[in-house]
């Protein structure tokens, strides 16, 4: 009795908090099949939104992936001062708020602060441009990639990379034959996490966009933007194509996972 | 890109006669640490820093008047009570649903398993449509709770569902049944069976659930800000609040709001450090 109570509890706040407003949404886009679904996410606005995201959001990653390898290595491979600190303040991103995030970096870059103008005397835009978002969007996924591949480094031991420099191999031989393939999985888990984060980024890139139509908007901000000019199927559509994204990444991560063990 | 890497190979595997591979060593970690805290310094240090220093632009008795002007202090008012409720619903739905998942087997469990992770991977905007359109103002089922405090708990809850789920699980997986079993055999009743074994063995797991749960609540903003409806005084939660000054050129007000969610933040992320290194302790 007490098993098929707290069964039907369960289900039920699920269903009320997860199942159906998720399930609402796709039924309100493919009620009328998947023509104006489509429509939707090829009018040239959307596209250009979806162009933007992706230039943002695979800078990012990029950027993210390079530092969360050099991070890593360091923090499980060598001693310095100030280590303890790092390793607790990597982690510090993820407890901000992605409005703070854009409002510390509007009042260091913004184009009325120093290093604004001085960037914009030699032709440069921060602000309200590429820059700007890449930046944001880097702060919110700063953790992701370091914290999968930490565990996985210090699992593996030094054992093989001690043997192959013995045997004379430089330190990027040793990195790329033996370190790199070790911890290629965990690495590839930490870059889908990251990409998908940094493509369903909203908050810090609307601060520091300025979304402008047609420049800076990316297809978060465009959901936001048709939602709010009554463009209820519109933003449906986009908002369930971020959200086919999530769920190809989440299948991603499923497949990746078994392989670290 | 490779062919640079093996040119570039040979050369550095030829040791310089005075300098040890020890020394070397040392140089790339000096190097990999520099840029590291350089990348951190532009990225991270230097603007929250500025968030702190423009808060404190006036000094302590500006931002503190800033901070609890009525409708700065309601918002933060609004925001820590909204984000402890949201913790507190956590520790008994997130308990509740690992337990079902784990101890319970039913037809499409793998399948619901695997939904709960939705809310991470899902955008917070999305987040914020997909429950308008259930409970906005034409809602479907008509419960209508935009615009309305019920309503922000409900974005809270939705970004926040998988935390306790997935820190309780994997504990309640590895829980021997050995015990609960003695236990019962002993007469207990399942309730005293839960509170006295199961329960105490969860405990560090929810708490860690529900601090974490507690930070993402606290520095929401793209799930909240539709449902809201940012009625001063009423639904106005600190993040939008940060966002609509920062729109009205107000960045001191926005900084000083922004400092206090930064403290906030911070005391979190030490507690749950702090919890986690006793645990490892332990």
């Amino acid at each position: 009795m007490t098993k098929y109570a707290l069964r039907f509890v369960a289900l039920f706040y699920l269903a009320f908090l997860l199942i159906i407003p998720v399930g609402l949404i796709f039924w309100r886009t493919f009620s009328h099949g998947f023509g104006p679904f489509w429509d939707s996410i090829t009018e040239p606005e959307a596209i250009h939104a979806l162009k933007v995201t992706l230039q943002v959001a695979l800078l990012a990653t990029a950027c993210n992936t390079v530092f969360g390898v050099i991070v890593s290595l360091l923090i499980v491979r060598r001693e310095f001062p100030g280590k303890r600190v790092l390793n607790l303040l990597i982690d510090l991103p993820l407890a901000i708020s992605p409005v703070v995030v854009g409002l510390s970096l509007v009042l260091v870059y913004g184009r009325l602060t120093p290093v604004g103008e001085w960037f914009s005397g030699r032709g440069v835009n921060i602000m309200y441009a590429l820059p700007a978002m890449v930046m944001a969007t880097v702060f919110v996924s700063l953790p992701l990639v370091v914290r999968e591949v930490i565990p996985v480094l210090e699992e593996i031991g030094t054992d093989q990379e001690q043997a192959a420099s013995t045997l004379g191999a430089s330190a990027l031989q040793t990195f790329r034959r033996i370190t790199l393939p070790s911890i290629r999985w965990a690495l590839a888990y930490g870059i889908v996490l990251t990409l998908a984060r940094c493509l369903g980024e909203y908050g810090a890139v609307a601060v520091v966009s300025g979304r402008i139509k047609g420049q800076t908007q990316t297809l978060t901000l465009l959901v936001d933007q048709r939602f709010e000019n009554f463009d209820r199927s519109g933003a449906y559509s986009v908002a369930v194509l971020l959200a086919m994204i999530a769920i190809l990444a989440m299948l991603v991560l499923t497949i990746l996972r078994p392989k670290e063990a | 890109m490779t062919d640079a890497l093996v040119v570039a190979a040979p050369r550095e595997s030829r040791p310089p006669s005075f300098l040890g591979t020890r020394n070397r060593g040392r140089y790339a970690t000096g190097l990999g640490v520099g840029l590291a805290t350089l990348y951190l310094s532009v990225l991270v240090f230097i603007p929250l820093a500025a968030v702190v220093w423009k808060s404190q632009e006036k000094g302590w008795s500006a931002f503190w008047s800033t901070v609890t002007a009525p409708e700065a202090w309601s918002t933060i008012k609004l925001t820590v009570l909204a984000s402890l409720g949201v913790a507190l619903i956590n520790v008994v739905m997130g308990t509740l649903i690992a337990w079902v998942l784990v101890r319970d087997k039913f037809p499409g469990q793998r399948v619901l398993n695997a939904l709960i992770d939705l809310p991470f991977a899902l955008p917070t905007i999305v987040a914020g449509i997909v429950l308008i359109t259930l409970y906005g103002v034409q809602s479907p089922i008509n419960v209508t709770l935009a615009y309305t405090r019920p309503g922000i708990m409900v974005a809270l809850l939705f970004v926040t569902l998988p935390f306790v789920v997935r820190t309780v699980q994997p504990v309640l997986l590895e829980l021997d049944t050995d015990m609960e079993a003695a236990a019962a055999s002993l007469g207990a009743s399942r309730f005293t069976i839960f509170r006295r074994i199961v329960l105490p063995n969860l405990t560090p797991a929810i708490l860690a659930g529900a601090a974490l749960s507690f930070a993402r609540a606290i520095s929401e903003y793209g799930s909240t800000v539709l449902i809201s409806g940012n009625i001063p005084f009423k639904t106005e939660v600190a993040s939008v609040q940060i966002y609509n000054q920062l729109q009205s050129d107000n960045a001191a007000g926005a900084a000083a709001i922004a400092t206090v969610l930064l403290a906030i933040s911070l005391l979190v992320l030490f507690g749950i450090s702090l919890v986690e290194r006793r645990a490892v302790r332990r």
